[in-house]
C-alpha cells in the first residue's frame, strides 16, 4: 500500500517519516459529521491521536444570496438576510437595515431603536441557548440540550408573537419594524426575562461542577490575543483572549449606547472561558432586555419618510397619497443615493457586517456580508494542532459555527 | 470638483487622521483618491502599493482587518474595486482601503503577510470574482466546487438559462 492509498481528498497528503514506516493519517470528517454543526467538512491529519494539520472545506451549503441580493429591492433583501445566520436572524435584519438606513440617512424613531435592541438581545439568548444545547450535546452532555430548547420555545414563540415567524421573522424594515407588537408581547417578554436568571443559575448547576465537562474544556484550544487580532476573531471567543471589545459598547448603533451593561472578558483564552464568558453575556443580555422593557418610549414604529417606510393599511384606505406611496414603493422600489457604507453589529457570534453599494437605483449593486464564524473558523488549526483529535469537536463547539453564515 | 482636488480637500481635512497620517508620510503618491462619505473614510491606493499600504496603517494602529471583498463595476474600467475595511480596536476608528485592478491583468499582491486572516476573504474574492492574490499561501476556490468555470459574483455572468 502506497501513501496514496490513504489521500481521500486532495487537500493534504499523509507525511511518511523518513526511513521507518511511521506515517501521518488523514482523516475527513464531516460533512455529515453531527458536532460539525451543519456541513462542515474538515480533513484533518493526525499522528496517532494528536492533530497536526486542520484543513476546513466549506460551501456545501452556498446559495449565492450575494447575488440574489443584486436582483431585488432593497426591502426584498430583508428576508434573504435570515437565512445567512438562520440563529440569530434578527441580528441579519438590524445590521442590513442599518447599512440602508445609513445610505437614505434615515432617522430612526427612538421606540423602534428600544424595541429593535430588545428583540436583537432575546435573539442573543436564543442563539446562545442553541449554542450551549448542542456544544453540551457534542462534549456528551445531553440533558442540558433538552433544558435549553425549553426556554428557546419560549424565545420563538414571543417572535411568532410579533412577527408571525418562528426563527424567519423578517419583522424588521427599513425605516423602523413592520408592525405593532401584540398586545401581551410586553408581558410575555417580562415573564420569560423573570425566568430567565434563575434558568440559566440551571444550566450552569447542570455543568459547571460536571467534572466530564471541566476536563474536556479547561485547558483545550487556547487562542492568544495577538492570533485572534491576526486571525479575525470576533465575539466572545476574542473576548475569553483578552480582547476587551465589544461594538455595542466601543461603536454603539441603534441606541445602544443608552443602555448599562457588563462586557464579560477574560485572558485565558480556552473554550472553558468562552463558556463562562457566553454564559455573562445571556445574563447581561436579560439585563438590556429588562431596561429596553423599562424605558420604552412613546412614539411611532416607522420613520418619517413615505417614500421608504410602507403606509398603514388603515390610511391606505383612506387617503390618496398613501396609496399611491404603497403602489410605487412596491412595484418600483425606492431609490438609493450612490454611495457605499459599511455597517457592523454585534451579532451573538461576533462582528457581523454589511457592506451596501448602492449606484443609485432601487436595487443594491452589490451587498456583501461579513460574517463572524467564517472568520473565526480559520482560528480553528491554529487551536487544534498538537491537541487530542477529541478537543477539534470542542473547539468547533466553542466557536459557536453556524454554517448558513459561513458558506452564504 | 474633479477627483485630485477632492482627493486634497478630504486628506487635508483627515489629516489628524492616524491611517491618513501614516500613508501621507510613507507614500504620499500612491493615495490615488479619497473620499468621507456618510461618516466613513474611503482612501483609493495604487495597486503596486496596497501590501505596503496595508502594513503602514496596521504599523498605525489598525489592527484589525474585519474583510477583504471586490465590487465589479463592468462594463467601466479599470473593472474590479478590491475593498479593505481595516479596524482600529485602540483608536475605535474604521478605514477603508480600495484598489482599481483592470480586467486584463486582474492581480493584486495579497496581504496574508500582514494579516493572516485575509487567507479566507481573499480566496473567496478570487473565487466569486477571478481577482488574483499575488503570494497567496494557497488560492483555490473555496464557496464553489474545484471544478467549476466562471466567478458567479460578475456582472456579466449569466444568472438565467443553462450554464
Amino acid at each position: 500500500m502506497d501513501a496514496a492509498d490513504f489521500a481521500i481528498s486532495p487537500l493534504i497528503e499523509p507525511r511518511v517519516t523518513e526511513g521507518s514506516q511511521d506515517r501521518t493519517m488523514v482523516l475527513n470528517m464531516g460533512p455529515q459529521h453531527p458536532s460539525t454543526h451543519g456541513v462542515l467538512r474538515l480533513v484533518l491529519e493526525i499522528d496517532g491521536e494528536t492533530v497536526l494539520r486542520v484543513v476546513p472545506d466549506i460551501g456545501f451549503l452556498h446559495t449565492g444570496i450575494e447575488k440574489t441580493c443584486e436582483a431585488k429591492f432593497y426591502q426584498q433583501v430583508v428576508p434573504l438576510t435570515d437565512r445567512i445566520d438562520y440563529l440569530s436572524p434578527m441580528s441579519n435584519n438590524l445590521c442590513y437595515c442599518l447599512a440602508v438606513e445609513k445610505l437614505l440617512e434615515l432617522e430612526i424613531p427612538p421606540r423602534a431603536q428600544f424595541l429593535r435592541v430588545l428583540l436583537n438581545e432575546l435573539t442573543r439568548i436564543q442563539s446562545h441557548l442553541v449554542w450551549l444545547g448542542t456544544h453540551a450535546m457534542d462534549i456528551g452532555a445531553l440533558t442540558v440540550f433538552l433544558y435549553t430548547f425549553r426556554e428557546r420555545e419560549e424565545i420563538l414563540k414571543i417572535f411568532e408573537d410579533v412577527s408571525g415567524q418562528r426563527m424567519m421573522g423578517s419583522y424588521f424594515r427599513i425605516g423602523g419594524v413592520s408592525l405593532e407588537p401584540p398586545v401581551d408581547f410586553y408581558e410575555r417578554v417580562q415573564n420569560l426575562l423573570r425566568i430567565m436568571p434563575e434558568k440559566i443559575d440551571e444550566y450552569e448547576n447542570l455543568l459547571n461542577g460536571n467534572p466530564i465537562w471541566q476536563r474536556r474544556l479547561q485547558g483545550v484550544g487556547y487562542l492568544s490575543a495577538a492570533d485572534a487580532i491576526a486571525l479575525g476573531v470576533t465575539g466572545p471567543p476574542l473576548r475569553a483572549s483578552g480582547v476587551n471589545w465589544d461594538l455595542r459598547r466601543d461603536m454603539p448603533y441603534s441606541g445602544y449606547e443608552k443602555f448599562q451593561f457588563k462586557v464579560p472578558v477574560s485572558d485565558v483564552g480556552d473554550v472553558w472561558t468562552r463558556y463562562v464568558l457566553r454564559m455573562q453575556e445571556m445574563r447581561e443580555s436579560v439585563k438590556i432586555c429588562q431596561q429596553a422593557l423599562d424605558g420604552m418610549p412613546e412614539g411611532p414604529l416607522k420613520a418619517d419618510a413615505p417614500k421608504v417606510v410602507l403606509p398603514d393599511r388603515e390610511k391606505m384606505k383612506t387617503q390618496m397619497e398613501s396609496l399611491i406611496y404603497h403602489f410605487k414603493i412596491v412595484t418600483e422600489g425606492f431609490a438609493v443615493p450612490p454611495g457605499e457604507v459599511y455597517q457592523a453589529i454585534e451579532s451573538p457570534r461576533g462582528e457581523m457586517g454589511y457592506f451596501v453599494v448602492s449606484d443609485g437605483t432601487a436595487k443594491p449593486y452589490r451587498v456583501h456580508m461579513r460574517n463572524p464564524t467564517f472568520a473565526s473558523l480559520q482560528a480553528l488549526e491554529t487551536m487544534c494542532v498538537g491537541r487530542l483529535l477529541a478537543d477539534v469537536v470542542a473547539v468547533i463547539g466553542s466557536i459557536d459555527i453556524v454554517l448558513g453564515e459561513i458558506d452564504r | 470638483m474633479d477627483s485630485a482636488q477632492q482627493r486634497d480637500t478630504v486628506l487635508k481635512d483627515h489629516s489628524e487622521n492616524r491611517a491618513v497620517a501614516s500613508l501621507l508620510a510613507a507614500i504620499p503618491n500612491s493615495i490615488v483618491n479619497a473620499k468621507f462619505d456618510r461618516q466613513e473614510l474611503t482612501l483609493w491606493i495604487a495597486r503596486d502599493d496596497i501590501r505596503f499600504a496595508a502594513k503602514t496603517v496596521r504599523d498605525a494602529g489598525y489592527d484589525f482587518l474585519v474583510d477583504v471583498t471586490c465590487v465589479d463595476w463592468y462594463p467601466s474600467e479599470p473593472r474590479f474595486e478590491v475593498t479593505y475595511h481595516i479596524l482600529s480596536l485602540t483608536l475605535k476608528q474604521r478605514v477603508r482601503l480600495c484598489v482599481l485592478v483592470d480586467s486584463l491583468e486582474p492581480e493584486v499582491a495579497s496581504i496574508t503577510p500582514i494579516w493572516p486572516s485575509a487567507n479566507f476573504y481573499e480566496r473567496e474574492v478570487f473565487d466569486l470574482f477571478g481577482v488574483r492574490f499575488g503570494g497567496h499561501p494557497n488560492l483555490r476556490r473555496i464557496m464553489m466546487p474545484d471544478e467549476w468555470e466562471g466567478h458567479p459574483l460578475r456582472k456579466d455572468y449569466p444568472v438565467e438559462g443553462y450554464r
